[in-house]
């Protein structure tokens, strides 16, 4: 195992000091990524993700703990190869951050440039990046004139231009629309596939780890408080910024007052609407649902749904062993079972 | 008008353009590293250091809460030595150099504020170089509104121009002075008067052209 991992945080902490009062944005992390893999880190507003990513290339100094690269310690090495070693590590922002000034090819350009790459040799790279991320014909495009999703096409193909080993994504799709988020997270998931790249991928939408990553570490508060193979923590969450991050925090204040909740996930074994049919029909009870999120993959359904359980045992048992039969994953309690 | 008077404000003229195109362009040469000094070194600047921000930006301060006149005398023994006189408008150039650099700064410093700092950030990740990132994004991507101070800047250096035409200086500052001030000729003072209003629309006019041809953002 330890030759596959790529990335290893030790103890990492990062503390702030603003106006005297000390702010833990990191707190103790412990965290391995894999070669090849596409890892999440997923945490509601301030729960330290963008401060524990960037850590990772040392945009934030760690106050404390260590972060091996491959098997370099990076708080040890100089400036030089800290240099190098970024060029190993492709960033992409919500924001995009690409240079207004420049146009398309010579945004992609930039990263060669400054690792000293030729100009021909440059120019020739960052067409074959734009081929990938499928934005040729808007070469000569300034950012000004690109779509969001564009921007970060040219944003991802500059990440890549220096062939890094590891792509850390920091809210890459979070000023996306649903249908432009799907479009580069399957670019994201591509390039992983097709290049290896390690992705690590920075997220307070649970959609969004669900569609592409592999494991994901769950942080509240500077901690990561769940980490696993994301289907495991999506079915069964242990910890409850997963389960609230799960269930989005709207659909969780509706089931919170006293009901009996059952909060079923679909992994794809039946579709969604004939499930809820037939079990009103095999049941005979009427089904409140109190949320759902869920989404149909070639009529399959994948997601999670609260509804309201009946009040009389036996009808709630029916329901229960209704989904017992079809292996449909469930459990009592929205907020804390 | 006489032909003679024409003659004298078209001299006026080239004199006016000649000190401030000059002294402009010797105080971007000082004020573009000293306001990029001063703005990568201050607090979330990619080389934070206190100490020489607190001593470049004391410098600055200092010499632009001098009035420009009092400046100018001030330093007159200065201007003598580089130049070897302190009347006319080559020694005119000394002290608007003095005055302007830090001014130049401060805008400068002001036009980079303006570059996105995730954009910075972006290049950081990439494994730039603090001096890359200064020519290769900082100032290219400040472009545009560095010529916009520059047309300020330059409006302002021709209104001290015009100021030091009052204390020995050359161009139509120093024939507004001499007509308008000492023989009361009023027609004459307003003529140069218009003049330097002109030039100094036509500099706005200019900057803002160049500026719409480079930003990018924009179109
Ligand atoms: N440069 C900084 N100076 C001071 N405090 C900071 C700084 N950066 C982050 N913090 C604090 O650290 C905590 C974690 O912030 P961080 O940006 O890492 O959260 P996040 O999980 O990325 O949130 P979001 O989803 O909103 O981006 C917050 O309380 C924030 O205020
Ligand atoms: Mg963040």
């Amino acid at each position: 195992m330890s030759e596959d991992r790529i990335i290893k945080l030790e103890h990492l902490s990062k503390k702030f000091q603003i106006k005297g009062t000390e702010v833990t944005a990191v707190d103790q992390v412990d965290l391995e990524v894999g070669r090849g893999e596409i890892f999440g880190i997923i945490g509601f507003s301030g729960a330290g993700k963008s401060t524990l990513v960037r850590c990772i290339n040392l945009l934030e100094r760690p106050t404390e703990g260590a972060v091996y690269f491959d098997d370099t310690d990076l708080m040890s090495v100089g400036q030089a190869e800290l240099k190098k070693i970024r060029q190993k590590m492709g960033m992409i922002f919500q924001q995009f951050n690409l240079l207004e000034q420049r146009n398309v090819i010579d945004n992609v350009c930039y990263p060669l440039e400054i690792a000293g790459v030729k100009k021909a040799e440059r120019l020739e790279r960052a067409r074959e990046l734009l081929k990938i991320v499928d934005l040729s014909e808007k070469e000569k495009a300034y950012p000004s004139r690109l779509s969001g999703g564009q921007k970060q096409r040219v944003a991802i193909a500059r990440a890549l231009a220096t062939n890094p080993e590891v792509l850390l994504c920091d809210e890459a799709t979070s000023a996306l629309d649903p249908i432009t988020t799907k479009s580069i997270l399957e670019l994201l998931k591509k390039i992983n596939q097709d290049y290896g790249v390690t992705i690590i991928v920075i997220t307070h939408e649970m959609k969004v780890a669900e569609r592409i990553c592999d494991r994901i570490a769950v942080m509240s508060e500077g901690k990561v408080v769940e980490c696993g193979a994301v289907k495991e923590i999506f079915l069964n969450p242990k910890s409850d910024t997963a389960r609230r991050l799960i269930l989005s925090d709207d659909q969780i204040d509706e089931s919170g007052q006293g009901r009996k909740v059952l909060r079923i996930a679909f992994d794809g074994q039946s579709s969604f609407e004939p499930f809820i049919s037939s079990m009103t029909v095999h049941t005979g009870i009427m089904i409140n649902i109190l949320g759902a999120n869920t989404e149909n993959i070639g009529g399959k359904a994948y997601g999670q749904m609260l509804i309201e359980a009946p009040k009389e045992e036996a009808s709630l048992q029916k329901i229960k062993e209704f989904l017992t039969e079809k292996g449909i994953y469930f459990e009592e309690g929205g907020k804390s079972a | 008008m006489t032909q003679e008077l024409w003659e004298l404000l078209g001299k006026g003229i080239l004199e006016t353009l000649y000190m401030v195109l000059v002294s402009s362009a010797v105080a971007y040469v000082i004020g573009i590293p000293l306001g990029v000094l001063v703005f990568v070194t201050d607090t979330g600047g990619i080389c934070r250091n206190r100490a020489v921000n607190f001593i470049f930006g004391g410098i600055i301060n200092l010499v632009r809460s001098v009035p420009f006149l009092i400046l100018l005398v001030a330093i007159l023994p200065f201007t003598r030595l580089v130049v070897g006189t302190t009347i006319g408008s080559t020694a005119t150039i000394v002290p608007l150099v003095a005055a302007a650099a830090p001014y130049v700064a401060r805008m400068v410093e002001s036009s980079l504020k303006e570059v996105d700092h995730g954009v910075v950030e972006a290049a950081q990740a990439m494994g730039s170089s603090n001096f890359q990132i200064i020519y290769k994004v900082l100032l290219p991507e400040a472009k545009p509104s560095l010529v916009v101070g520059a047309t300020i800047s330059l409006a302002t250096i021709l209104g001290y121009s015009a100021m030091a035409g009052f204390v020995g200086g050359g161009g139509l500052g120093a024939i507004a002075t001499n007509y308008g001030y000492y023989r009361y000729d009023s027609e004459t003072m307003l003529i140069t008067v218009l003049l330097l209003v002109l030039i100094v629309q036509l500099f706005q006019e200019v900057g803002l052209r160049l500026v719409n041809h480079i930003d990018k953002r924009i179109k």
